[in-house]
């Protein structure tokens, strides 16, 4: 999937018909990740209820909720793991998600962190890093695969990012809870998306893995666009600058952490259950 | 660069110097020296380990598919059978007018069944190397089929292993009939020659062991050459966790339908080995039990090896032939102790003590 870059939308507007091929990421209208209505309901239980959310380029956003808000089904929709019953789900304007599967998803550039985090126990730390690694994955481009200096330096620089180079040719299994987490952050790097997806990323981390990974999450906002389902309040305050708090399925608040915290609902919700 | 690796790698450079000693040893010794000598090997000896090399093979294709893939294939003995049927087709044909019944171009069954004329899926096996190139592409066409639907509806687990089942289960009955045109319930046998020469000599049957053992390394070879590569290791991430594989944007389908075509070849391509070696393919080949047996080789010898696959088909067929000879009736009991002992005290086979001891010395 090619990603055009697009000068300044006043300049390119006028031709902005012409230039939009399908099947190609655009952004000129700022949102990139657009959902409307989306409903999900598994046995009778609306896991999601209408649902509406746009996610702008290069965002960093984070999703707040109790449990069952539907925060990981909206992530399952998203990735394409789980089809809605209602709907539209836009990656940029042309690009809809519904269309393609979990791994036309991911090629596409969305990528995502599981809540458990999943690397590949039996391959070493670099196996993992070089199987995310953006690449052609189809089967006969990967039975002849070899990783050139380009790509090599690429591995290089994530293993120095997520702080795992002592480790990098021991079983990924070995590690702990918080290392595969920073594993499984230094794949979705190694992927180079347009959006992640972050599901719990500090879990089981210590306090010093704290801060490193809302440093790392800050920087990557503008290169990627990225939405943080967390439950840490204090994490996600240190880092958001958008906050959305989703409950029963759909969206209950919008705003900064000092707007959210303060409305009235999000109180209710919390608090007054 | 993977194949300097296997030089290095001293567990495989030592299974293949071994195949190679018994692909030249045991033949050389049964040509050269007279029978009489202390170093000759019998006709016997030959042609049982020219068997234990197809079941090594075919051991080694299961390993693929289920040490590394992680699909517990449970009717890897229907492509086996398949491949050893496309060969005795070929030999069969061979026979033209040396049969019972003399006719030059219908095989003694199907005259003996009144047929009139040679069906047309039996046109072209007089030809070698058309026959060869239906060992590896029958069994192959029928994996795609088969894989194409299982894997793309993501059928897995249990559910996968027991449609293996009912595939070589409904391939052994339907072989069983005799208007399918092999043979029924007798199957293909009393071969003449092969490319001209003589099945029963002592030096075809040394020719047929080399070939097994010359195929097998070259499997060996191309099996380390493919789970060393980055293909090997997205299949390894398949078998510990399929769903998270296609998050990273690969089709899991496809890697499973490709590996468990070429497994299914290698095992078509074991079967062709086999027939001209024990002289008779019929439909009990394609038994469910069978395709088990080969399950207990691979778990025995330490799944997710390779040469493991190999050292448990050639141990669990040795003790099969000693027990077998000396009290038949425990042998089914043995084969079963034999699984429940591997499973509970060695989990990972035989190739288990092994690296065991190697990471304990590293």
């Amino acid at each position: 999937m090619t990603e055009s870059m697009h000068a300044e939308p006043g300049v390119e507007a006028l031709h902005a018909d012409s230039l939009v091929r399908e099947g190609e990421l655009d952004t000129r209208h700022g949102p990139i990740l657009y959902l409307e209505d989306v409903s999900v309901s598994f046995d009778g239980f609306k896991a999601l209820n209408r649902l509406s959310l746009y996610i702008d380029d290069g965002e960093l956003r984070c999703l707040i909720g109790p449990n069952g808000a539907g925060k990981t089904t909206l992530m399952d929709v998203i990735t394409g793991k789980t089809k809605p019953d209602t709907g539209s789900v836009f990656f940029g304007q042309t690009i809809d998600l519904l269309r393609l599967d979990e791994p036309a998803i991911a090629q596409a550039g969305i990528c995502r962190k599981f809540q458990k985090p999943s690397v590949f126990d039996a391959l070493t730390v670099f196996e993992n890093l070089e199987l995310a690694l953006k690449a052609d994955k189809s089967t006969w481009r990967t039975l002849l695969f070899r990783l050139n200096g380009v790509q090599q330096d690429r591995i290089d620089e994530v293993l120095q990012t997520i702080g795992l180079v002592e480790v990098k040719d021991r079983r990924a299994g070995i590690l702990s809870h918080g290392q595969k987490q920073w594993l499984e952050i230094g794949m979705l790097l190694m992927q180079e998306p347009k959006v992640m997806l972050v599901d719990e990323p500090i879990a089981g981390m210590t306090h010093q893995e704290i801060e490193r990974t809302a440093e790392l999450l800050l920087s990557l906002q503008g290169k990627h666009s990225l939405v943080v389902v967390e439950h840490d309040m204090e994490f996600v305050r240190s880092i958001a600058r958008t906050v959305t708090v989703l409950h029963e399925g759909s969206v209950l608040a919008q705003g900064s952490m000092d707007e959210v915290q303060n409305d009235p609902r999000v109180i209710q919700v919390y608090l007054g259950g | 660069m993977n194949l300097q690796k296997l030089t290095k790698d001293k567990t495989y450079a030592t299974t293949l110097a071994v195949l190679a000693a018994i692909t030249i040893i045991i033949p050389g010794c049964n040509l050269i020296f007279p029978e009489d000598s202390a170093l000759h090997f019998s006709a016997y000896t030959v042609s049982l380990v020219g068997k234990y090399l197809c079941f090594a093979l075919l051991g080694l294709s299961l390993d693929l598919v289920w040490g590394y893939a992680g699909i517990l294939v449970l009717g890897q003995g229907a492509f086996f059978a398949l491949g050893g049927y496309a060969m005795g087709m070929y030999l069969m044909r061979r026979i033209g007018t040396r049969g019972v019944y003399g006719d030059p171009l219908l095989p003694d069954f199907m005259v003996f069944l009144n047929w009139q004329e040679l069906p047309w899926y039996w046109l072209g096996f007089n030809h070698f190397g058309f026959a060869m190139l239906m060992v590896v592409l029958v069994p192959g066409v029928l994996a795609f089929a088969f894989g194409w639907l299982a894997f793309r509806s993501r059928v897995t687990g249990v559910y996968l292993s027991i449609i293996t089942q009912a595939l070589t289960y409904a391939l052994l009955l339907a072989f069983f009939r005799n208007e399918m045109g092999f043979g029924g319930n007798n199957g293909l046998t009393d071969f003449k020659d092969i490319l001209g020469f003589n099945i029963q000599s002592e030096a075809v049957r040394a020719c047929l062991l080399m070939a097994s053992g010359l195929i097998l390394m070259a499997a060996l070879v191309a099996c380390y050459w493919l789970v060393n590569s980055k293909m090997g290791r997205v299949i390894t991430a398949i078998r510990d966790q399929e769903s998270r594989v296609r998050f990273l944007g690969y089709r899991v389908e496809m890697f499973k339908l490709w590996v468990f075509v070429f497994a299914a070849m290698l095992a078509g391509i074991a079967g062709a080995l086999y027939v001209p070696q024990v002289g008779i393919i019929n439909p009990s080949e394609f038994s469910p039990l069978n395709s088990l047996e080969i399950v207990i080789w691979v778990a025995v010898g330490g799944r997710g090896t390779l040469y493991g696959a190999i050292i448990g088909a050639v141990l669990v067929n040795f003790s099969k032939t000693v027990l077998t000879g000396l009290l038949p009736e425990i042998w089914l009991f043995s084969l079963g102790a034999i699984f429940v002992l591997v499973t509970v005290f060695l989990p990972d086979g035989i190739a288990g003590l092994w690296l065991r001891r190697k990471e304990r010395a590293a």
